[in-house]
């Protein structure tokens, strides 16, 4: 009778067995919450995503992302690309949740979407309709001293390859200080219209991209909210919201005047050798 | 209790090897077969089902949720849309009709690895346990969703060894494999059907999905055993077999109830008197009359009181 199975003590009316079932579930709870608690520190690290990690079209906020994917991959199966792939268990992306790399292999940005579609979640928003309005993430140029662009050479082929060319990205065109004769074609990305695609970042010629997707919150900064930028104020009212110019009166350096409306600050004349030169005008004073 | 007898021998001899291990051979089948029809797509381009486990689509009509997933996810605070939601209900419906188990028993993959720890436990006739309660799954299902709720993401997911291994062999196994070893150890070493039969969430899960299913399997000529105890020897939830064999007497009807059972009929091959069937609960009448009651289900009975 050896072989009889071995049943968890039921709570019988004798207080051994009792107190040996509340000690069963006292013990049992204490396993169960020191896991627990390994587990919770463990989520809440993998709550952040690695910066060089990018999630997929449509997908919700971080945060968010996480309760609502389900970890099956049919937005991995459906890529056409193979853009995607499911993190697995040793990698620092959440296990099991979809994510690209976009060095190496970047959205291409699929017409149709099919990614979101497939998501039976939501968890990749089916709002998205237009791929041109997604968001994974926003280029930077994160080192202006390797850019070659920057550099003072027209490589171009960020701006070249990227889907919303001149949109996304323009080429500012700079005047070359070291050469003192030539243009720098500087790349700039513009946040309102890049999707975090990650073309450029793939494409960028050197070793190390100089261009990169970054999590929109890293890569974006933000004015203080109370900010207003004059110019913008005055295109959208049609004049300055500041009364024009406040006459100069105080701290002017000696010998000078302000002159409101007209030339500014100007030079009481004859000029006095003793003076500074007046701001901005080093030249003219020497 | 070493293994010095193979159960399931005497049943060999009296109805052969094939009958002897029919469900065993079928649930195994069943096992390999939906690994295999996840796994045709990736490897051989047939695209019959897409995703894993946790989700799949099948022939592009069928949803299929894992509910317990699901539950984490509503637990995390996420508002899952319309095919996550009617693929849950499918396999609700599914799973309390055929008995919750049976997703572990005739699809989980864990439940292979388990299996051979089993095996290999009684082959080398290691003993030593550690005693875990049952119950505590149970605690473990809750910490589960208390876990979802409280960090907001499906917490379970990031170390879930079902879908970790499943998820793996679809998508690339990377240090999943260790996953899976580490529960074959447990098994193997630390605790006679440690994992399935005490620690796993997703079982405890479905253990609540199967607490009123219909199909259930019966002791329903439980008055010609003879006390082998070859069921207790393959059963991986041997508690669940006594009140329904050897109830007779305190007038406890020879259905298995408890949602434990796997229906995995492994009982029903390796009995020599076929005492084991499958059948519906709502079966359940106390027939014998004791005075027929063979002499060993009395003193098997007396021995609990
Ligand atoms: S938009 Fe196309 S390329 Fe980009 S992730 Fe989705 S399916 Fe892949
Ligand atoms: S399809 Fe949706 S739920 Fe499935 S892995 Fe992709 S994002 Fe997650
Ligand atoms: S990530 Fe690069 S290529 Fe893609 S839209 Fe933005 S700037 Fe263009
Ligand atoms: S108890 Fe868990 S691991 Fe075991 S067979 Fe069931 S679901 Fe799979």
């Amino acid at each position: 009778m050896n072989d009889a199975p071995k049943t968890a003590p039921a709570p019988a009316p004798d207080s051994a067995a009792r107190r040996q079932f509340v000690l069963d579930a006292a013990k049992m709870a204490c396993g169960i919450g020191f896991a627990a608690g390994g587990l919770a520190l463990y989520a809440k690290q993998s709550k952040a995503l690695p910066p060089d990690a990018l999630r997929p079209p449509g997908a919700l906020a971080e945060t968010a992302f996480q309760s609502a994917c389900i970890r099956c991959g049919l937005c991995v199966r459906d890529c056409p690309y193979k853009t995607l792939d499911l993190a697995k268990p040793e990698s620092n992306v959440a296990t099991g949740t979809p994510y690209f790399n976009a060095r190496t292999v970047p959205c291409e940005m699929c017409e149709d979407i099919p990614c979101v579609k497939a998501c039976p979640t939501g968890a990749l928003e089916h709002s998205l309709t237009d791929i041109r309005k997604a968001k994974m993430g926003l280029a930077v140029i994160v080192d202006q001293e390797t850019c070659l662009n920057y550099l003072g050479m027209r490589c171009d082929v960020c701006h070249r390859v990227c889907p919303l060319i001149d949109k996304a990205i323009t080429l500012d065109p700079e005047h070359n200080t070291r050469t003192g004769k030539h243009t720098r074609f500087i790349p700039v990305v513009h946040s309102e219209h890049c999707t975090g695609c990650g073309k450029c970042e793939k494409a960028c010629v050197l070793e190390e991209a100089a261009i990169k997707v970054l999590p929109f919150a890293l890569a974006k900064g933000a004015l203080g909210k109370h900010y207003r930028l004059g110019w913008k104020e005055k295109e959208r009212s049609g004049e300055s919201l500041v009364p024009a110019d406040t006459p100069h009166q105080y701290n002017l350096p000696e010998g000078y005047r302000y002159e409101l409306g007209g030339r500014g600050l100007v030079r009481d004349e004859p000029a006095l050798s003793t003076l500074p030169p007046a701001p901005g005008t080093a030249k003219g004073a020497r | 209790m070493a293994a010095l007898k193979r159960p399931g021998a005497e049943a060999i001899v009296a109805k052969g090897w094939f009958a002897a291990h029919k469900w065993l051979i079928v649930r195994r089948v069943s096992q390999a077969g939906v690994l295999a029809l996840f796994l045709l797509g990736p490897l051989a381009g047939v695209w019959i089902v897409k995703g894993n486990l946790n989700f799949s689509y099948t022939l592009n009509v069928l949803p299929l949720t894992d509910p317990y997933v699901l539950l984490q996810s509503l637990a995390g605070g996420a508002t899952p849309e319309g095919k996550a939601l009617i693929g849950a209900a499918i396999v609700l419906v599914f799973y309390f009709l055929v008995g919750g188990r049976v997703y572990c028993s005739w699809v989980c993959p864990v439940n292979l690895v388990t299996d051979v720890a089993h095996w290999l436990r009684r082959r080398l006739g290691i003993g030593r346990t550690v005693r875990i309660p049952r119950k505590l799954r149970y605690y473990a299902l809750a910490a589960t969703l208390a876990l979802a709720a409280a960090t907001g993401t499906v917490a379970w997911e990031l170390v879930n060894p079902v879908s970790m291994v499943h998820r793996g062999l679809i998508f690339g196994i990377g240090a999943a494999w260790a996953v899976v070893l580490a529960v074959f150890l447990f098994d193997l070493l630390f605790a006679e059907r440690g994992w399935c039969g005490h620690v796993c969430p997703v079982g405890a899960f479905y253990s609540v999905v199967a607490l009123k299913s219909p199909l259930r399997v019966t002791a329903a000529r439980r008055a010609d055993c003879n006390d082998c105890m070859d069921c207790y020897a393959v059963c991986p939830e041997m508690h669940v077999i006594k009140p329904a064999l050897k109830g007779a007497a305190r007038g406890v009807g020879p259905v298995i109830l408890s949602p434990n059972c796997t229906n995995c009929g492994r009982c029903i091959d390796v009995c020599s008197k076929d005492v084991f069937r499958f059948g519906l609960r709502y079966d359940n009448r106390v027939t014998e009359s004791a005075g027929r009651m063979p002499a060993g289900a009395v003193a098997a009975c007396s021995d609990r009181a």
